[in-house]
Order: C-alpha cells, then structure tokens, then sequence
C-alpha cells in the first residue's frame, strides 16, 4: 500500500469518527420539551424535537470508544500495523506452531522404531487413522476396502507388495499402474479363451484344451508383466490372477474389457502433501489393516 | 438540531438521497477502493500459471454446474483448515478468475488445493457417481459431461472475454485453443480444472511442446502447455509497506 492510499484511508476513517462525535453531540444539545421540529398537524399537533436518550448516547459513544482503540491495537487505518502486531499471517504461523509442537511431542515417541514395530501401538494406529481419513479415504474408503479400480488394503493381497518398505514406497512417490491394450494385437479367436482362463485360472474343472490355446497367448503376450505362473510382478504393479481379487471387476465383461482396453491405474505421490512422519504413521496404519490374522 | 439545513435535507428527498449515498460510501471508499490498487490483489501470486484452454472449458463447466454451491475454493487462515486441505489462500492466487470461485458455503469439502490429489480416473468414477468411491457421499452424480464434447468456439469466446478483463492469453494461446480441446469432453475438462487447483510452484517450467491432439487426457502432467506465468506478468512485490 502506498502512501497515497494511506492516507485516504486513515483520513476517512478518522474523520467519519470525527464527524459521527460531532453529529452526535449536535444532536445532544437541548433540553427535552424545549423546541419543536416545526411540523403542524390537524391545526395544532406538534412534534417536539427533543435531544437523544442520554443512554442511547452513551452506548454511541462507547462504540466509537471501541471503534478508536480497536484502530490503535489492530492494524486498519492505512498502513499503520497497530500496537499490537497483530497479523492474520502472524496468528496462523502461531497457531499452527502450537499444533506441529503437539504433533511434533507424539512424533518424538516414535524414536527410531520402524513401521513395523510402530503398527503394533495403538496410539500410532489413531494417528494413522486421522491421517488416512484425511488423506486415503477418499480413493481407497474409510473401511480401507477400496473400490473397484482402487485397491483394497486391509486384505492380504498387494499390487505393489506389502511390506512396510513398499507402504512407506507407494504413498511417499505415488504409483502409475499401466495395462496396455491388446484389442490391436490379440486374434479375437483366442481372446474368449484368454478372458475365461483369466476369470478360471485357479479352478481345475476349466475346459482344458481352451486354457492350452489361451497359455500360448498368454505366454507371449501376458507372462512378461503377469509372469507365466501368473502371479503378478510386485515391482512392476502386474496383479496376481490366480486368486480370486479382481482390481478392476472379476466379470468376464470387465476381464475382456480390461485385456482388450487396458487400464490406467494412478496413486498420487503424497511426499509434497505429507510430511515425513506422517508417511510413516500412516504406513504403520495401513501395515496394521493386513496384519490381522 | 433544527435549522434551516435541517428543514431543506428532510423535504428534499433528492438531496436526502445523495446525502446518503454519500454517507454510506465512506465504507466503501475506505475498505474496497484501496483494494483495487493494492499489488497483494491486483499481481499474480509468484507461479500463478495461466489457465490451459482444457481448464478454462472446465472452469465454465463448473460454473455452469452450480459446484460453487457446495465447494468454496479458498483455505481460510485457521490452522485446522490449512491442516486439512494445505497452505491458505491467497488473494493474489484468484487475480486472473473471473469471477473467482471462493464460494461460501461447504456441504462437500474445499477445492482449492484437490489438484493432484486424486488420479484422473478417479475423478471420472468419482463425477459419474461418487457413492461408486465415496459411500457415503451426497454429491450429486455428472455423468452427462463425459458423453458432451467442448465446443472449441464457446473456449474461444470465453478467452477472448477473459482477456478483455485481463488475463493475459496470447493471441497464439487462442488460436491454439481449437485444437486443444478438439476431441475433449466436457468431463476432461472439468477434471483438467479441478486438477490445476493448487498453490501455484514459484520455479517456473522450461518450455513446452505444444500439446497434441491425441494426447490422452492427462490434465495433471500438461499444465506446461501455459507459458511460465512469470514470462507473463512479472510477480511484483509490493514496495511501500507492510501489506494489509
């Protein structure tokens, strides 16, 4: 704020004040059935034109009172900063330098146990939770189940491994999951059998010759990622196919729709939105979810 | 009080009338006027990048929905809001939105810092319908912005009259804009708007290819598409004093 502007705001301000005293002590004068205000009704109704209730003046007056010493504390008239020092700027740095104190006083309990050790303390695991209500929920749900195309993570099952490392991994860079799409490629003759073997992988009544003529398929075009077991790839987010939890839909309609187009899987990096600690808390959470036996 | 000046205001009502509106512009004069000269409300935030003709397309489609009335897009200075959504607003954040989007009142949660936070396929489930990832949500579904392509004139129109007001779009920035919405929809671009919402990065980007039709819809990695907001207008400091 320039000089300029300074001084046009302080100068309205304190001369509206000037000039609210001034119109109410003008208003003051008088005495009470002293003089009318001129006016003539029905031939002989006057109205007189007594001064202000002297308590409505007073609490007038109390305001300006206020009105003056809220400018001399807080800032308000132009650039004068207030005796106080008062800054919205200020009051949040303060406030928020009590609260990190807090968190920081919980944190330093913590020492230098790892995720691990620190999932099995239930302060910890309240703390987690806050963060990843906060934070996880809104992708991966408040019961930490998940939803379709959003992992589950209070299951045994990892996309990207379970191990604490890979937790702590996962949340601090984020993960892009890609499935390529194969509807240029795949010989649509085979792409029922692949869809069905997929859905069946695991249940040996499955029609053998059509999981032979899908295996071939599959171990040129899947194992690669899938592996040829197709266990999945913990350091590459393939998923494991032969079990019975499905990232994307277990139908044979999203199986082919996921073979065929893809899929495009993305966790956000959270290392510029949590701090360290609270990575660490709320990995020892999420930890804890699959730990249950 | 009753003098002559007295009885000519009350049976004047056209001077009673200005008189009035004298009076009750002092506050005006005092709060809003020096606001409009001030660098902290008038200059780009350092970093502040310009918006994508995809995100402007989803600016208006979030107006056009109505989301303001249920998100406000401005962290207040209270330490539980910057805990829970990131760095409170600044004025300088919201001086190329017009109008700016702080909204008032929050039935869902603030939006001003939701850029990145979610992948883009999430917002699509999420704006098709969001009890599909949020169970217990009240939002209302948008399914219809995904089947309705952006019209490239209706963007160009909105970055004329954006520019006319002041943002400072490049005539090459507009006449690219055709194509850079070419093949989006209306969900694209709502999702490119909701993911460039977040404290603007001071360092600016290198320079940027210019984006390419077929580029998938991946709003979060092409804001580069803007030119660096410091090439465009300068971040200025206010020199005088101590800001308001």
């Amino acid at each position: 704020m320039n000089a300029t502007w300074h001084w046009f705001i302080a100068a309205i301000a304190v001369g509206s004040i000037i000039g609210c005293l001034w119109l109410l002590f003008s208003n003051a004068r008088g005495t009470p059935g002293e003089s009318t205000t001129g006016h003539v009704w029905d031939d002989d109704l006057r109205e007189y034109n007594n001064p202000l209730p002297r308590w409505w003046l007073n609490m007038f007056i109390l305001t300006i009172v206020f009105g003056v010493g809220y400018l001399v504390y807080y800032p308000g008239l132009g650039a004068f900063a207030g005796k106080s020092g008062w800054t919205q700027e200020k009051q949040l740095a303060e406030r928020m330098a009590v609260v990190k104190a807090k968190r920081q006083a919980v944190y330093a309990t913590l020492g230098d146990r790892d995720v691990a050790a620190l999932s099995k303390d239930p302060a910890v695991l309240s703390l987690g939770r806050e963060v990843f209500l906060n934070n996880c929920a809104g992708c991966h749900g408040a019961d930490a189940r998940g939803a379709r195309g959003f992992p589950n993570l209070a299951d045994k099952d990892w996309i990207y491994g379970g191990t604490p490392e890979a937790i702590v991994t996962s949340i601090t860079n984020g993960r892009q999951g890609q499935m390529p799409t194969f509807s240029a490629t795949l010989d649509p003759k085979v792409t029922d059998d692949l869809v069905d073997t997929v859905k069946h992988w695991s249940d040996p009544n499955f029609n053998a010759q059509r999981r032979e003529n899908a295996m071939k398929t599959f171990a040129v075009t899947c194992a690669a990622c899938h592996g040829a077991d197709g266990k999945g790839n913990p350091y590459i987010g393939a998923p494991n196919l032969t079990d019975n939890i499905w990232l994307h839909g277990g139908s044979r309609e999203k199986i082919r729709e996921t073979i065929l187009f893809g899929r495009k899987s993305s966790m956000p990096a959270h290392k510029d939105i949590l701090g360290g600690d609270d990575i660490r808390v709320v990995s020892s959470y999420v930890y804890s979810l699959s730990q249950t036996p | 009080m009753s003098g002559p000046l007295h009885d000519k205001i009350e049976r004047n009502i056209g001077l009673m009338g200005i008189l009035i509106a004298v009076a009750i512009s002092f506050g005006g004069l005092v709060e809003i006027l020096p606001l409009m000269h001030q660098s902290s409300t008038t200059q780009p935030a350092p970093g502040l990048k310009i918006r994508t003709p995809l995100e402007v397309a989803g600016r208006d489609v979030y107006i056009r929905e109505g989301c303001y009335n249920c998100h406000s897009q401005m962290v207040r200075s209270l330490h539980e809001e910057v805990m829970r959504y990131g760095p409170a607003s600044t004025a300088g954040e919201s001086v190329w939105d017009h109008p700016f989007q702080w909204g008032s009142k929050r039935t869902g949660p603030d939006l001003a810092r939701v850029g990145g936070r979610y992948s883009d396929d999430w917002h699509v489930i999420h704006l098709k319908n969001p009890r599909d990832v949020v169970p217990e949500s009240n939002m209302p579904g948008y399914p219809w912005l995904a089947a309705t392509p952006l019209k490239a004139d209706d963007v160009v129109a909105e970055m004329r009259a954006l520019s006319r007001v002041g943002v400072p779009f490049t005539e090459q920035e507009i006449a690219a804009a055709p194509a850079a919405v070419e093949g989006h929809t209306q969900m694209d671009a709502l999702i490119a708007f909701l993911q460039s919402l977040k404290v603007p990065k001071p360092e600016a980007p290198v320079v940027t290819p210019p984006p390419t039709p077929e580029q998938a819809p991946a709003p979060a990695e092409t804001p580069a598409e803007a030119p660096a907001a410091g090439e465009a207008a300068p971040a200025t400091t206010d020199a005088a004093a101590p800001a308001q």
